[in-house]
């Protein structure tokens, strides 16, 4: 099968120090693949790289065979490469709707129009958007008021707003309650299945990783050291020892670097 | 001593506290346990007066901390080693430690640098080095030191073992207990569960902000539906 | 060779006075985050008091001295008493609240100044002891130069004592790179804060003293000082006392020589010098990256369409306008196309600020490019108002793209600086540019063609050009150029990861609100029918400061209200003694009282009057 991205030999340094060296990894249309390791392995840096937000020193990632290093961030965005923040970033003061409406406004290239009113445009694509992630009914709500769990959601339909066709969720259910956790998952897994996407996604919590991630990847010191399904990435004596912790539900952050 | 009672705060957005209830005794450790942004940071920063607060009671030996300034907080008798080691950079180790410095207290041990020294020789092997020099590891033993410089009775210990080496780890363990040798209180946030119960002697568990298990150890060993449900990965 | 010595040591004496005011700002501005407008008063009234002593007490080399010291002392308990009653309130407020309220303390001086010493310039006695001239290389250097030589460099030295051995000096260091963690630490950061600005205010009142024997004391000198005193700061790095010495060094030096080859340039060459080092080393020479805003701004709510009832109300308000001179008197008139061109110009301040985020406090470069442009295409190429009108905006468009080139690379306080900067060189280059500007004495001359002459025919004109500017900038800001702005404001990281070019889009709202503001100026200049360098000045881009400020930054109707409470304030004000004393407490009123100025309160109003639309779900 044809990858969506293929990522061979990604290597950055900073200052002498190896932040990610020699990374190679393919991701198929349609896979959900989890990029997971200690706290500084690398997995921060590793998605700046495909970001476009860091140039690497070796290495290349292609994307449906097109090179993306060297591009700039909004190059790589037009591509076809969506985001998702750690902490989630959204446009405080505007609502819920318009937020999406400055999406689709950036992906059909009218962010120059000086006239048209923004507030009316692609309304009923937005309005789709919001429906797609249960949150229509506070469209017209400003974004400074809405939960967390709500942001995030609204996040995953302003990436959405761009048909991506991968999507680079960073933590995406970091500080969330863990019922919110596994709705939010569960909602992302099913929008990706429907719409062919694929993703990869950056994860500390095991339980939405086992549950949800299709392959996984598991990054320690720059390095890849292992890479399969859950069930064997659970019983790689490597992963146990550096990550997951010896037999314990605990994963051990903090022990390594 | 330290006594928090049904405290609600806002963060930013993102965390918020909804009625957290813990207390710390005399010379007595407390973890206070939970996952990211279960509300562990924003309850210490709470109790140091860096973040608004909205109802509830804090109090310390009696005496309401609810309205007062931080620095009015710390002279009390609480010190605060913040998570993301907020040492100084550009100046020394002896200078951050001189920052930290207040006048001795009747009811808590006096730390002097040289004592501090000898509790974290590689800090006086680099005292005249600039904070930004330092190690990961030596900058989260330069907070800790700073904040002794105030002769606590207490401190709140905001996740020192996150992203240090475990050798490091380790020698921390030795530090908190030492600290309670020496006749402190200590509560400190972890992640690291390991880390927790060597040093600590309770445990406060709390998620979404609020509090979801307070026990021992032992209690908690026995009740293994908590910690998957609550700390668990 | 001798000359050129005795050149480099009148800059190394000049460059003493430049540090002690520079550093004391710079001091300031690294614990508290405050660019402290009001530090050339300061400065000013050093001088005044230094005379004062100086001629009062017995004259002698003790008298002398005692009277420098004391004035600097006295300045020190005047800044413990400003910043106790009104910085202290406002440290977490926004910079440009900051800004607007040291500028109504620099009024407030300035008047009081005027009142206490009177209008005429005042120039101190040599200092004693040091009233000869010494021969070094066959050239004659005064002594009193060499002496403030050595006044620098032992300031210099003397900070970095207090800063590095004692207490007191380490707390103030450790404030500048985390101040909550200094507060959590036990250390009172108010007092901690009162010392830095008491110390400060003393170094600029004996930046000011020390000039007596050599340059008259003036009303003027406090602004014409500031200017020089952010560039040093801004070249040296905020908040180092080190930074500040090499720049006003460097500063003085340069101006030393450079005044030999092309004598004009000494008004822009401190600005030049800093643009330059600010595109290579963004946060100055010794500066470091760090918090360069000041205190976060609330959430602001989302824009809203108008409602039809708000709509009509609205629409009545500008009909009326539009019929007011067959109504009101001439003198009325007059009065109203004032408020049109100062709404214009706070609208577009407004648009790059309040949307955009980006803080000018030099925005009356572009008004005044703009009326010059205007003025010129009259007065040298012969052609009529209408030509003259459209050459307003599109000149002020293209200075604005030129300097905004290098002013959308930076944020925060730093763009502010030198868009302040890139404002004092054009207005440089206005005064002293005399064969093509007429300099200090402008340009005359610039009346609407006979069609238009009659006031009233006028007041279209006016009318047709501002109010017709509003409304494409209120489109704009509506449109999604302008939704873009304000996106990039809220969240720089997450326009880009939209696909935004971050710096292209400020870079078009920066030259877009920069002709709006030169339309605004094409106007002002036939409405006047003349031209001066003041239409470029500090006050100039202040006064649309205190127009958004007034109006409330976070309403798109604010500069709006603003300008015309700022015009009808200072049409009543100016016609009073001592207006300036009067207009900056009103602006210390407003800012501490009416934090969301007066259309925040109005748009409060509106809102429970169900005039404007709530939650659209």
């Amino acid at each position: 099968m044809m990858s969506v991205l293929e990522v061979r030999g990604l290597s950055k340094s900073f200052g002498g120090v190896e932040a990610v060296a020699d990374v190679s990894f393919g991701l198929a249309r349609g896979e959900f693949l989890a990029l997971i390791g200690p706290n500084g392995a690398g997995k921060t840096t590793c998605f700046n790289m495909l970001n476009g937000y860091l140039g690497p020193d070796r290495g290349s990632v292609k994307l449906n065979g097109q090179e993306l290093v060297g591009m700039r961030p909004r190059r790589i965005v037009r591509m076809g490469v969506g985001r998702t923040f750690q902490i989630t970033l959204t446009f405080l003061s505007m609502t819920v709707r318009e937020n999406v409406q400055m999406a689709l406004i950036a992906h059909h290239r009218r962010l120059y129009d000086l006239w048209s009113r923004a507030a009316q445009m692609f309304v009923p694509e937005a309005d789709a958007l919001l429906d797609l992630v249960s949150m229509r009914e506070q469209a017209g709500r400003p974004c400074s008021e809405l939960a967390y769990g709500d942001l995030k959601r609204l996040e995953l339909a302003i990436a959405l707003a761009h048909e991506p066709v991968l999507l680079l969720m960073d933590e995406p259910t970091a500080g969330m309650a863990p019922s919110e956790r596994v709705a939010l998952m569960e909602l992302t897994a099913g929008i990706v299945q429907e719409r062919g996407v694929s993703v990869l996604f950056t994860e500390h919590d095991m339980d939405v990783v086992f549950a949800h991630a299709h392959r996984i990847l598991v990054l320690n010191r720059g390095r890849l050291i292992a890479e399969g399904t859950g069930t064997e990435i659970r019983e790689n004596a490597l992963v146990q020892e550096v990550y997951l912790g010896g037999g314990t539900v605990f994963a051990r952050e903090g022990d390594d670097a | 001593m330290l006594e928090v009672v049904n405290l609600t705060a806002r963060y930013g957005r993102a965390q918020i506290l909804n009625g957290v209830t813990l207390t710390l005794a005399q010379h007595e450790v407390v973890a206070l346990l939970g996952r990211n942004g279960a509300g562990k940071t924003t309850t210490m920063k709470c109790i140091m007066g860096l973040v608004e607060k909205k109802a509830g009671e804090i109090r310390y030996d009696g005496r309401s901390l609810m309205k007062l300034p931080p620095h009015m907080i710390c002279r009390v008798g609480l010190g605060y080693v913040p998570e993301e080691r907020r040492i100084f950079p550009d100046l020394t180790v002896e200078e951050n430690l001189e920052v930290g410095r207040r006048p001795p207290r009747a009811d808590a041990p006096e730390w002097t640098e040289d004592h501090l020294f000898e509790l974290f020789p590689n800090l006086a092997e680099r005292r005249r080095n600039l904070g930004k020099q330092l190690s990961g590891g030596e900058q989260q033993m330069l907070t800790i030191a700073r904040t002794l410089m105030g002769n606590p009775r207490a401190v709140l210990l905001d996740e020192p073992s996150e992203g240090i080496a475990p050798v490091i780890v380790e020698q921390m363990a030795k530090v908190i207990t030492e600290l309670k040798n020496e006749g402190l209180s200590v509560l400190l946030s972890e992640q690291n569960l390991h880390f927790a119960r060597a040093v600590s002697d309770r445990a406060i568990i709390i998620e979404k902000g609020a509090l979801r298990f307070e026990g021992s150890f032992a209690e908690l060993d026995d009740r293994p539906e908590i910690s998957q449900q609550y700390l668990a990965v | 060779m001798g000359f050129y010595f005795a050149q480099l040591l009148t800059g190394l004496a000049n460059a003493s006075s430049l540090f002690l005011i520079a550093c004391g700002l710079s001091i300031i501005f690294g614990v508290t985050r405050i660019v402290n407008f009001a530090h050339g008063s300061f400065y000013m009234v050093g001088a005044y008091l230094a005379y004062t002593l100086v001629t009062t007490l017995p004259a002698g080399i003790f008298g002398f001295w005692f009277s420098v010291i004391a004035a600097a002392l006295i300045v020190g308990v005047v800044g413990l008493i400003i910043e106790v009653t009104i910085l202290r309130r406002i440290y977490h407020a926004p910079e440009l609240f900051q800004l607007v309220a040291t500028f109504g303390v620099v009024l407030i001086f300035q008047d009081g100044v005027l009142a206490i010493w009177g209008a005429e310039d005042l120039l101190g006695p040599r200092a004693p002891g040091l009233d000869r001239a010494v021969r070094i290389m066959g050239e004659p250097i005064p002594e009193y130069d060499l002496a403030l030589i050595l006044i620098g460099p032992l300031v210099l030295a003397g900070i970095w004592l207090l800063f590095h051995r004692t207490r007191w000096g380490v707390l103030v260091r450790a404030a500048t790179q985390d101040r909550d963690m200094v507060d959590a630490l036990g250390v009172n950061q108010a007092w901690l804060f009162s010392g830095v600005f008491v110390l400060g205010a003393a170094l600029a009142g004996l930046g000011g003293a020390l000039q007596i024997p050599r340059e008259a004391a003036s009303l003027q000198m406090d602004l014409s000082v500031i200017g020089e005193a952010f560039v040093v700061v801004v070249i040296g790095g905020m908040g180092s006392v080190a930074g500040a010495f090499v720049a006003a060094v460097l500063i003085s030096v340069l101006n030393a020589f450079a005044i030999l080859i092309f004598p004009q340039i000494s008004i822009v060459l401190p600005f030049v010098v800093m643009a330059v080092v600010l595109i290579v080393r963004p946060y100055g020479l010794f500066g470091k990256p760090g918090s360069e805003h000041g205190g976060a701004a609330e959430p602001e709510q989302p824009l809203r369409l108008m409602s039809s009832q708000g709509a009509m109300v609205l629409a009545a308000l500008v009909f009326a306008l539009a019929l007011s001179p067959a109504v009101v008197s001439e003198f009325s008139s007059i009065l109203l196309v004032d408020v049109m061109v100062a709404t214009l110009f706070a609208v577009s301040l407004h648009f790059m600020m309040g949307l955009g985020g980006m803080v000018s406090f030099g925005h009356a470069a572009y008004f005044g490019v703009g009326a010059y442009a205007a003025a010129m295409t009259v007065s040298f190429l012969g052609f009529g108002m209408l030509p003259a009108m459209a050459a307003g905006p599109l000149a002020a468009a293209a200075a604005a793209l030129f300097f905004g080139w290098f002013c959308v690379r930076l944020s925060g306080v730093y763009l502010a600086m030198l868009t302040l900067a890139a404002a004092q060189i054009l207005w440089g280059v206005v005064f002293q540019w005399q064969d093509v500007t007429g300099g200090d004495d402008g340009i005359l001359g610039v009346w609407p063609p006979e069609w238009a002459s009659d006031d009233r025919v006028f007041f279209y004109v006016a009318f047709v050009a501002c109010i017709g500017g509003i409304w494409l900038l209120r489109r704009v800001a509506h449109a999604p150029f302008g939704y873009g702005l304000r996106g990039i404001r809220d969240s720089e990281l997450r326009a880009e990861a939209l696909g935004m070019d971050v710096k292209l889009h400020q870079w078009m709202g920066f030259a877009l609100a920069g002709a709006f503001a030169g339309l605004a100026g094409a106007v002002f200049a036939f409405s006047k029918g003349s031209v001066f360098p003041d239409a470029l000045s500090i006050a100039q881009s202040v006064d649309g400061l205190m127009m958004v400020l007034l109006g409330g930054i976070h309403a798109l109707a604010g500069p709006i209200f603003g300008a015309g409470v700022f015009v009808l304030i200072e049409d009543w004000v100016s016609r009073l003694d001592y207006w300036r004393f009067i207009f900056g407490a009103i602006i210390l009123v407003v800012v501490l009282l009416a934090p969301d100025g007066v259309a925040g309160g109005v748009e409060r109003l509106l809102r429970v009057l169900g005039l404007r639309r709530g939650d659209a779900a």
